[in-house]
């Protein structure tokens, strides 16, 4: 059998081979589009992948599997319904990214293209991967083409950004490598699809539990490691602020989906309690903190972390609603976010600001950019007949289901949400145009622009009204998830009854 | 004579010593011709070690020397790594003028002394290796004469060595008084538990602890690293820790197997402390070479670490660190001897400055190295790691690895400051690019090792799991 998911994975590393021995040069246009390529060949691919996806199957597809090290390791590597549409929004979202470097990245474009593309490497590899070692290898690679996005393109605090960036998340990460190495002494492999087959044993859960929520938590991030967030993202150049936002985020929702709960569910029901109430304060105290941001930037990083709020509340309901809400939430906030980030880096490739009191009234002088823009913080706030209601909407439908009193809670947040996004675009686009802004830098949407911003909201729309191509896609994956999840609870609470 | 056979390599490098000195005396300017024949003597005796096939353990000279997969498979590990820092420091000690008759024969002389230390099997025998190689380094750690800060670490070096030695032999002379003899094996049968045998071991343990410079035997490290020629600090930084270490294998798993508990407990004191002073105490360092000094202590630390579990897998997993750990030195030295400008060489961290606008591969390769040395996948410094934890965690010693891995953490951060500035400030006035064949393979060869270990692991495991000690 072709190994397709592995040539997804190798695809964009051969690309970054091959821009190395592309002379660059500053109006080297050749090295964007070899780039452009590869991304677009793989998004292809990729969709390909999804066209012989079959969705009627619970169980994991197009699986490679080689020895490694050998009788220890495997490179093992599938989708299943619930990963497959994660490789789609990564390999969509970087070819929208190599797009959007044509005015944000004005030095040094052959490294960042070759970084970007590692990192498309990397992402894949992460929601691929059915090896903890595989994924561990995935994830913590990140780190490397990451820290340089931030540290060589960044702004002005890019140092201190980069810094805090790599060293929290790599706390995080080391835990969770103990915790590897101890499933494989515990269970004899890392494999995850033997491992939902064992189990592990309810005394080692907790613990294994909480090393991975360390890694995950940090990553997603959930209140109080969510830190190096906002600093990461106000400093990243726009491209990197996309990836973070779309898909790094969403590494570690996935992780919770296929790890924390499909590994340790006795564990993961155990501390319902402390996620509910971190996603809650997260919904909460970071709504509030982005109503009171001057940087639009920031506000859009602290609106993430209430996002990332109600996916890990939804998983931790472990209902079909919250769980399948969760991860439309990812899908729909890796669009948005990806959306909003590139709304700000047009105008603060314009006019070298990011501070909302800067802006003022571009309703008047850029007209295209207002109804993009529109589109997008409506799509925040979750109004519905687009992709961010139909997420937030099951997630607090799963959650009613559970806790009234949290779901009660978390609507507050929608309400909230929907404060700061109106009134930053308010204070943005309505209003009287600043005189302080000059009308001749501040043109309308070019082409490229026009070209991603409304790909993005033309698909938030679509989603928004026709959920089912991704509903049906992860339904019966989610349905046999869950039954793999309360086999368990059942069967040990029959043992306590005994 | 059948005895002979299997000590071929060390006889060979001795007569060659013996040769070259002769040649020395009576061929002026001959240095360049006895690097060159120092560097094909170091090959030849690789390719007569590597001939030696044996099916067994064999025991020579009256039981006091010893030739097993373990030793064989070191030395030509210590062979072929000797080979490579005289091959990436030609350029070095040419510039500097550090290029004596002398200095490739010392070279030679503690190679030697390394390899009878290795094999030894007996105290007597251990002491003379360990000394032989020793004297020689003190006398190469001053090499650069006229230079105050080579002096002062060849003198410190030499003071805080003896003292060890000194430590190292009276617990020789305690073991030898309680159990009757100086063979190792003999050692370990005669053996009762009386405390003067654990004082020995102790005084032992912390003789070979001060060789391959763990804390709290540390403190001579920054400074002769600092002060030595870099060539020589390449040198320090790979061959004796090597050796020390194995031989540390060699006691803490042959005569001292009875007392485990007791020397667990040392060695995991050793290994905690190692990493979390060498991660620390790097944070602070201006001087590459005391900040690799400083991260050479807490790698021998993990080093370390592998052999607390009394396992063959830690064994294996601290033999496969500190190969992984011997590429990365030598590939991060490498890096150094580039840093060449007008015929001067510069080991500040400031000089690394905006190295990357001017020097790109340069400064990939720094990039690199920093990050396998920092243990990120899926560079080789994270499966050097991550096979000890492997040895640790199935012991359950967790203390160990969670202690270990944050140490991990904090030592990124040095490793990121230096990666900082090479690609975050702003540039400096270019070095020079011509440099020597031999420089441009040793970095071209340990950089692409240590990025594409992660394709095949098994290359090295495969030669390590037919090492079995206990």
């Amino acid at each position: 059998m072709f190994p397709i998911l592995s040539s997804l994975i190798i695809l964009p590393l051969i690309g970054s081979l091959f821009l190395i021995f592309i002379r660059s040069s500053e109006k080297n246009t050749s090295l964007k589009y070899v780039a452009l390529f590869i991304t677009f060949a793989n998004f292809f691919l990729s969709l390909y992948l999804w066209k012989i996806f079959d969705p009627s199957i619970s169980t994991f597809q197009f699986v490679e599997n080689r020895i490694w090290i050998e009788g220890f390791i495997n490179y093992k590597v599938g989708i299943d319904g619930i990963s497959i549409l994660f490789v789609i929004l990564t390999t969509f979202i970087t070819p929208l990214c190599i797009i959007s470097v044509n005015s944000t990245i004005t030095y040094r474009l052959k490294e960042f293209l070759i970084a970007i593309l590692i990192m498309e490497t990397l992402m894949i590899g992460i929601f691929c991967s059915l090896d903890l070692v595989i994924f561990y290898l995935f994830f913590e690679g990140g780190l490397i083409p990451m820290f340089l996005i931030i540290g060589i393109w960044g702004g002005d605090r890019r140092v201190y950004s980069a810094f805090k960036f790599f060293l929290f998340t790599l706390v995080g990460s080391v835990l969770m490598l103990v915790a590897i190495i101890a499933i494989y002494w515990i269970s004899g492999t890392t494999d995850v699809e033997k491992l939902y087959e064992l189990g592990i044993q309810e005394e080692y859960q907790k613990l294994l539990w909480l090393a991975f929520f360390s890694s995950f938590a940090v990553k997603t991030p959930m209140w109080p490691v969510h830190t190096w967030l906002p600093d990461a993202h106000v400093e990243a150049p726009t491209a990197g602020s996309v990836l973070l936002a779309a898909i790094l985020l969403k590494m570690a929702g996935y992780g919770f989906i296929r790890f924390s709960v499909g590994l340790f569910p006795l564990a993961s029901i155990y501390f319902v309690p402390l996620v509910y109430s971190l996603s809650l304060i997260a919904i909460i105290y970071t709504s509030l903190v982005a109503l009171m941001q001057e940087d639009m930037k920031k506000l859009i990083a602290y609106s993430s972390v209430a996002h990332m709020g109600f996916v890990t509340l939804g998983i931790f309901t472990f209902t079909q609603q919250g769980i399948e809400g969760s991860i439309f939430q990812m899908i729909s906030h890796g669009l948005i976010s990806a959306a909003l980030f590139l709304s700000v880096g047009v105008v603060y490739d314009r006019l070298k600001t990011r501070q909302i009191k800067d802006y003022s009234g571009l309703v008047n002088i850029m007209p295209k950019y207002a109804i993009v823009m529109m589109i997008f913080t409506l799509g925040a706030l979750g109004l519905p007949g687009t992709s961010g209601f139909i997420g937030e909407f099951l997630v607090l439908m799963g959650t009613f289901k559970k806790s009234i009193i949290t779901a009660a809670i978390a609507s507050i947040g929608v309400i909230l949400g929907a404060a700061y996004m109106l009134w930053l675009y308010k204070r943005v686009v309505f209003g009287n145009l600043l005189k302080t802004i000059d009308v001749k830098k501040m043109v309308d949407l070019n082409k490229y622009e026009t070209l991603i911003l409304s790909s993005l909201a033309i698909l938030i729309i679509v989603f928004g009204f026709y959920p089912e191509p991704l509903i049906k896609t992860y339904a019966t994956s989610i349905d046999n998830f869950i039954n793999t999840i309360n086999v368990p609870t059942e069967l040990s609470l029959i043992e306590k009854v005994k | 004579m059948s005895n002979l056979y299997f000590i071929i390599p060390e006889l060979f490098i001795s007569l060659s010593v013996m040769a070259l000195l002769v040649l020395g005396v009576f061929k002026n300017n001959s240095s360049k011709i006895i690097f060159y024949f120092s560097c094909l003597i170091i090959l030849v005796s690789l390719a007569i070690n590597l001939n030696i096939n044996i099916t067994q353990t064999i025991f020579l000279f009256n039981n006091s020397y010893l030739v097993d997969q373990l030793s064989l498979f070191i030395k030509s590990i210590i062979l072929i790594s000797a080979f490579f820092v005289m091959f990436c420091s030609y350029n070095y000690v040419i510039v500097n003028n550090i290029l004596k008759i002398e200095y490739p024969i010392l070279i030679l002389c503690s190679l030697l002394g390394m390899l009878v230390m290795i094999s030894s099997n007996d105290l007597i025998v251990f002491y003379i290796g360990l000394e032989l190689q020793s004297l020689a380094l003190y006398v190469l750690a001053s090499f650069n004469r006229d230079n105050i800060l080579s002096s002062e670490s060849g003198l410190k070096y030499f003071v805080l060595s003896a003292l060890s030695s000194g430590l190292l032999l009276y617990g020789c002379s305690l073991i030898y008084g309680f159990s009757n003899s100086t063979n190792f094996n003999e050692i370990s049968q005669n053996f009762n538990f009386e405390y003067g045998v654990i004082f020995g071991m102790v005084f032992v343990i912390v003789g070979l602890a001060f060789k391959i410079s763990a804390v709290p035997f540390h403190m001579w490290a920054p400074d002769v690293y600092q002060g030595s020629p870099t060539s020589v600090t390449v040198l320090f930084a790979i061959l004796p820790k090597i050796a020390a270490l194995t031989v540390f294998i060699k006691f803490l798993y042959g005569p001292f197997i009875n007392l485990f508990e007791e020397w667990q407990a040392i060695i995991i004191f050793l290994s905690v402390a190692s990493m979390i002073l060498g991660a620390v105490a790097a944070i602070g360092q201006k001087n590459l070479k005391r900040l690799i000094a400083y991260s050479s202590i807490s790698h021998m630390g993990y080093a370390l670490a592998g052999l607390t579990t009394g396992t063959n897998q830690g064994i294996q997993s601290s033999i496969i660190y500190l190969i992984i750990y011997l590429i990365m030195n030598l590939a991060f030295f490498s890096c150094l001897f580039m840093l060449k400008r007008k015929d001067k060489f510069y080991e500040n961290i400031e000089d690394l400055s905006g190295l990357s606008k001017k020097h790109p591969i340069l400064a990939l390769s720094f990039l690199i190295i920093l990050f396998s040395l920092a243990g990120i996948p899926p560079l080789a410094g994270f499966f050097a790691k991550f096979y000890v934890f492997m040895a640790v965690i199935q012991k359950e010693m967790y203390f160990l690895a969670i202690v270990g891995l944050l140490a991990t953490v904090i030592a990124a951060f040095y490793y990121l400051r230096v990666i900082k500035i090479i690609y975050f400030d702003p540039e400096q006035e270019k070095f020079d690019t011509s440099m020597s064949l031999g420089l441009k393979l040793t970095l071209i060869l340990s950089t692409s090792a240590i990025l594409m270990y992660f394709l095949n692991p098994n290359f090295l495991n495969k030669y390590i799991t037919n090492i079995l000690v206990i």
